[in-house]
């Protein structure tokens, strides 16, 4: 049953990477990414990682998708973009990838052949945080101050628009004056 | 076997109820709020007017379902069904009493967190694939007030599991045999709340489909069942926020006398009517409004609630 489930999931992981990276239309290939990562959480939660699993969903799928999503939207990419898309991918851009892609599935067929079978145990949350805060604490502190550092750079990034209220009306918030629009 | 087929019956039965209940909720709301605002409400259909929600139901279904040319199809057919899937979805998780509740998870509270999460990609997916400007704003504004509401919401319910130990919301239910959470958390109660009605944008924030601004915002192009669909996931929301306040910060099932089903009920029908309450009470915020107070007051109040909570808990031991 869970042999079965857990292919299944990986069928449709796999499917839809593919389908996101042959996507020409950019919120069609974010749906694809937002399935695949929605499958990759039922395998973490099939092999036993149900914090992963429910953190993958509410970070990944349910945070950081949006705003990409959010991003796209606000750029509304008509069609010129899907042809402009359809140059950047010809047919002789794919086969150097593809052999990469390759040798790596050969490797990690390799590796699984010689590990033997894997076996799944479940980690409770607080196993897992009793980890995380133990062993790898380092690590964890690590990443905050990086999250840190990129939170002080956006909020640098949008500093200037703080600083210029007596700009004048044809001017941007920086200040530089504003293109007038010519059709 | 016999699990499975256990399992199923729970599952089915729960559906049928919750669905029941979204589509009396609507008649229970329109005709509160008439009372409150001294009209009668809608009175005719039935005793008391209960058969409501079965006419409108009937209307709806016969009410032609026009998908516009302009639109991206499988998309818009496709996100009126995220918020109804996900919003069921989340209800597995909820222990109507000791013996009932579909599954029992040891994340309980992180799986309804990333399930009102997903929702949010039905108004989103609804205002962009309706190729409208109006929509679009909608499903901006809705994707703007999803990410800055969540942050929160996951915050503000950490104090109650660092109270239980655990993210297993029976355990968070027994936990709150001595005292129920909303006492040494009445600042996350307080955020929940706020965040959840967020999270199921009714009014006061119910920004992504103020009809005076933008129209009916992410649902302008949509008729028929398919308006319906949010119609319901908005009811939907409802009941899932008023039973997670009720099971994380009211003692759920937990009562004297009355058996405990009917104590969940209840204390579930008082948090309902607390946000229909909400919607007749106070008047809709500006958008910049709503982000400022989001960010500047509820962020920081719950990080400082968090704080707190970890120095007492640290302290007793």
């Amino acid at each position: 049953m869970i042999t079965t489930l857990f292919y299944i999931a990986s069928a449709i992981a796999l499917f839809c990477t593919v389908m996101v990276v042959t996507r020409h239309h950019a919120v069609h290939a974010l749906l694809y990414l937002i399935v695949a990562q929605l499958a990759v959480a039922l395998i973490f939660f099939l092999l036993g990682a149900p914090f992963a699993a429910a953190l993958e969903i509410l970070v990944y799928a349910g945070a950081i998708m949006v705003m990409f999503i959010f991003v796209i939207m606000m750029l509304n990419l008509g069609r010129d973009t899907i042809e402009r898309e359809q140059q950047w991918l010809p047919a002789s851009a794919w086969p150097l990838p593809t052999l990469l892609c390759a040798t790596l599935l050969v490797l990690l067929l390799f590796a699984l052949d010689s590990a033997g079978n894997l076996e799944a145990h479940w980690v409770s949350p607080k196993t897992l945080g009793i980890t995380l805060f133990g062993p790898y604490l380092l690590a964890v502190e690590l990443a905050s101050m990086l999250l840190l550092a990129g939170l002080i750079g956006a909020y640098h990034l949008a500093r200037p628009y703080l600083r210029r209220p007596d700009r004048e009306a044809d001017q941007d918030p920086q200040g530089q004056p504003l293109e007038v629009p010519h059709d | 076997m016999f699990d499975v087929i256990v399992t199923l019956i729970n599952i089915v039965f729960t559906i049928l109820i919750l669905m029941v209940l979204a589509a009396v909720l609507v008649w229970a709301e329109r005709r509160i709020l008439g009372i409150w605002q001294d009209r009668l409400g809608p009175n005719r259909v039935g005793p008391g007017g209960i058969l409501q929600a079965a006419a409108d139901m009937i209307k709806i279904f016969f009410k032609e379902d026009w998908i516009p040319p302009f639109a991206e199809k499988f998309v818009f057919v496709f996100a009126p069904c995220v918020v109804v899937i996900t919003m069921l979805g989340a209800f597995a998780i909820v222990p109507f009493s000791p013996g009932t509740g579909v599954v029992d998870l040891n994340v309980g509270v992180l799986f309804f967190l990333a399930m009102s999460a997903l929702a949010g990609y039905s108004t989103i997916l609804a205002g962009w694939s309706s190729n409208n400007k109006y929509a679009l704003l909608g499903g901006m504004r809705s994707a703007a007030q999803m990410i800055s509401y969540d942050v929160f919401m996951g915050l503000s319910l950490m104090g109650v599991v660092m109270l239980a130990g655990s993210f297993n919301l029976r355990e968070i239910v027994e936990s709150q045999s001595d005292m129920w959470n909303i006492f040494p958390q009445f600042i996350g109660f307080c955020i929940f709340m706020v965040a959840g009605v967020a999270e199921s944008h009714r009014l006061p924030f119910d920004l992504p489909e103020a009809e005076h601004e933008i129209i009916a915002g992410f649902h302008t192009e949509y008729s028929g069942m398919k308006f319906g669909l949010f119609f319901v996931g908005e009811y939907l929301g409802v009941l899932l926020i008023s039973a997670l306040a009720v099971v994380l910060f009211l003692g759920g099932w937990m009562g004297p006398l009355l058996p405990p089903f009917i104590w969940f009920c209840l204390k579930t029908l008082v948090v309902v009517l607390f946000i229909i309450l909400l919607r007749a009470a106070i008047p809709r915020p500006r958008f910049d409004q709503l982000m400022a107070f989001g960010w500047k007051i509820c962020l920081p109040v719950a990080l400082l609630n968090l704080v707190i909570t970890g120095a007492v808990g640290l302290a007793i031991g």
